[in-house]
């Protein structure tokens, strides 16, 4: 058989029937669903009478809409209680596992997803959310779609889909200190533009990324969406076996050695294809801040603010002087002199236990700076939980960060975490849209080292050169 | 879903690159169960101001605009977030067609799931009509999917567009996935016999 990429090699396995000029019915081994997104699809099977064809493969989680505060407080917004009741009534009717805000497992979808040892390698994952992509930095294609597409799959348990394309994005070298997995994918989104891997099914490799630990892969493959690819993937080696091992749900003893045996098959062979390289230089990679309203607005911490004139393109000029219009930015200005309101360390990109102790480090015998509001959110229940155990929350309290319950929070202002109008946030989370954080929010998105550090000065710094 | 054929329609232009869906419909409506009633909070914090009052220079608010069911945007529109609410707000404001030099995949999927055409023109067309209908809110064009062409009365614009003919089959029948894949099921129930000879797939 001829070379293959990982993802030929995941795809193969999953056609159920791929015929000419028509898109192949992929199998789905995985399908997360969550409050927002799938409310309309069990509708839809409801109205026509139709069953969840593999419970036994769905897991729903209630976590966009969940407030961060004391459990034991009421949801204040009626519309966001609706929709929790809705996701509570159809996983109980149509028989899926849920796990609701008082779960002591609840979280971000694609953290617990990885954390229960549901995201294996060669698995095909889907969720009706853009950063399913997170999944694939065990060597799974994991895909957000839409809701039709979600009710696709909870009556069929496949989707319909045109094969996309490859990309190998290659960071070579090794990264140096201070300088993150966030800072590596807004590094590549930089690079190659927001619609840059449109169409294509990025696969992560090189030096930089093998030594990244899983937390770190996740945050880069959970960006791939912002570069406009379907998926990023990360091949699995020792790294993800052991973040593995042990995991609920996860094969055990003689079962989980057989398993790593096929895992080890799948990564890309010697001489297979890719579509399109991109090659990086970890070495020259920065720590990057966004300073504009998509994230390919990008810019290492030692640049200055770009001169929306010294573009080519009329559309580009357009939409940067937009942009900082939005921002209220001024152009040639130093990044570091950027002053914050806001910090929030948290989302799926970075509230895994790694980036909370990074943040904790930088955060430990500091102060948050007396004109910034800063918050914590760990990704999951059983986060908080070992972030407790270690005494992080400690260290972030002592400081004056607020210390929150577990959800998407802040990311996207769908709860009560959100931004007032023209407030300027530090955020680790992934999308710095207008109004992504609350409607007239400025969001600039950044490495959790870079987010606690910016919390005590009050401005971006660079935290390579940083000492608190 | 409803059947997509031919439509003559005034044109809105939305001249700005890489509109991401958190702008179609931003999050604060995300939170009906319903799929529809979304139309009146398309583009919602471009087209009110902070009273709810409609901002006049956006072009959805203008007359000989606000009427139309074409929209024409600049590239790698609907970028961002999954949400299909994105194609529902568009197709609940009365939008059938968004023409643009390139989609993001997510929002193109979308759109064929709901009656939305999207149409890929080459960038120098698309800033032709974009000008033309800046120029003349009573600017109108035609698109026609049997014939994968867009023209104006004029036809200064002509353009043929590109469309994979299964989806194109699909917008024309208004056919809808979920039926269609139900007729393969028992290929994907011998899919699942044989994965799990081979020690099937683990369960959630």
């Amino acid at each position: 058989m001829a070379p293959r990429t990982m993802f030929e090699k995941i795809w193969d396995t999953h056609v159920v029937k791929s015929e000419e000029g028509k898109p192949t019915v992929l199998y789905v081994d995985l399908h997360l669903v969550h409050e927002v997104t799938s409310p309309q699809a069990f509708d839809g099977l409801r109205m026509a009478g139709r069953s969840v064809r593999r419970t036994d493969l769905t897991v729903a989680v209630a976590d966009h809409n969940t407030p961060t505060w004391d459990l034991s407080l009421p949801i204040t917004d009626p519309i966001a209680q609706q929709q929790l009741d809705e996701l509570s009534k159809n996983c109980d009717e149509f028989g899926v596992t849920l796990y609701d805000r008082f779960s002591p497992l609840q979280g971000i979808v694609h953290v617990i997803g990885p954390e229960q040892g549901y995201t294996q390698p060669g698995k095909t994952i889907v969720c009706g959310d853009s950063h399913t992509s997170t999944h694939g930095a065990f060597g799974a294609f994991a895909m957000g779609i839409g809701t039709s597409e979600v009710e696709h799959v909870l009556a069929t348990q496949t989707l319909r889909q045109f094969k996309p394309k490859t990309m190998e994005v290659r960071v070579d070298g090794k990264l140096s200190p201070g300088v993150t997995a966030k800072d590596v994918v807004l590094g590549i989104i930089g690079k190659i533009g927001i619609g840059g891997a449109t169409g294509h099914v990025i696969e992560y490799t090189g030096e930089a990324i093998r030594t990244l630990s899983m937390e770190g892969r996740m945050t880069v493959c959970n960006m791939s969406i912002e570069a406009g690819a379907r998926a990023g993937m990360v091949a699995p080696d020792a790294t993800t076996f052991e973040y593995m091992r042990g995991r609920e749900n996860v094969p055990k003893g003689t079962d989980f050695d057989k398993a790593v045996a096929a895992w080890e098959e799948l990564g890309t062979d010697e001489g297979a294809q890719y579509d399109q390289v991109v090659v990086l230089d970890a070495e020259e990679l920065e720590p990057h801040v966004t300073w504009g309203t998509n994230p390919g607005m990008v810019a290492p911490i030692t640049a200055r603010i770009p001169i929306p004139q010294e573009y080519e393109d009329s559309g580009e000029q357009e939409s940067v002087t937009r942009a900082l219009d939005y921002m209220d930015l001024e152009p040639g200005m130093r990044i570091e002199d950027i002053e914050i309101d806001r910090v929030f360390i948290g989302s799926c990109t970075n509230s895994r236990i790694d980036d909370l102790r990074a943040a904790a480090k930088i955060a430990e015998g500091n102060k948050v700076d007396e004109s910034v509001y800063a918050m914590v959110v760990p990704g999951s229940n059983a986060i908080k939980r070992q972030a407790e155990d270690e005494g992080l929350d400690k260290i972030f309290m002592q400081a004056g960060f607020d210390w929150r319950e577990a959800g998407c929070s802040m990311c996207l202002g769908m709860n009560p975490d959100i931004l007032k109008p023209g407030e300027r946030c530090a955020s680790t989370s992934n999308r710095n849209f207008e109004g992504r954080q609350g409607k007239g929010g400025r969001t600039h998105l950044v490495s959790p080292e870079m987010a606690a550090a910016a919390a005590i000065e009050g401005h971006f710094v660079d935290v390579r050169d940083w000492r608190g | 879903m409803e059947a997509f054929k031919t439509l003559n329609s005034g044109v809105a232009p939305l001249n700005r690159v890489n509109v991401d869906t958190d702008q179609i419909i931003p999050k604060q409506f995300l939170k009906r169960v319903e799929r529809t009633g979304f139309g009146q909070f398309l583009f919602n914090d471009w087209r009110f101001d902070e009273k709810g009052n409609e901002k006049p220079d956006f072009v959805l608010n203008q007359d000989g605009y606000k009427d139309a069911s074409i929209l024409v945007s600049g590239r790698n529109f609907g970028c961002g977030s999954s949400r299909e609410h994105a194609p529902w707000a568009l197709q609940d404001f009365g939008i059938r067609v968004i023409i643009a030099p390139s989609f993001a995949d997510i929002f193109h999927n979308n759109c064929f799931q709901n009656g939305v055409l999207p149409v890929v023109l080459p960038e120098d067309v698309v800033q032709k009509i974009i000008e033309h209908s800046e120029n003349d809110p009573d600017y109108r064009i035609t698109v026609d999917l049997e014939a994968q062409r867009v023209w104006d009365e004029n036809e200064e614009i002509v353009a043929d567009f590109n469309m994979e003919p299964f989806r194109r089959h699909c917008m024309l029948n208004g056919l809808d996935d979920i039926g269609l894949t139900l007729e393969d099921e028992d290929d994907i129930t011998s899919y699942e016999r044989e994965r799990s000879e081979h020690g099937g797939v683990v369960p959630a």
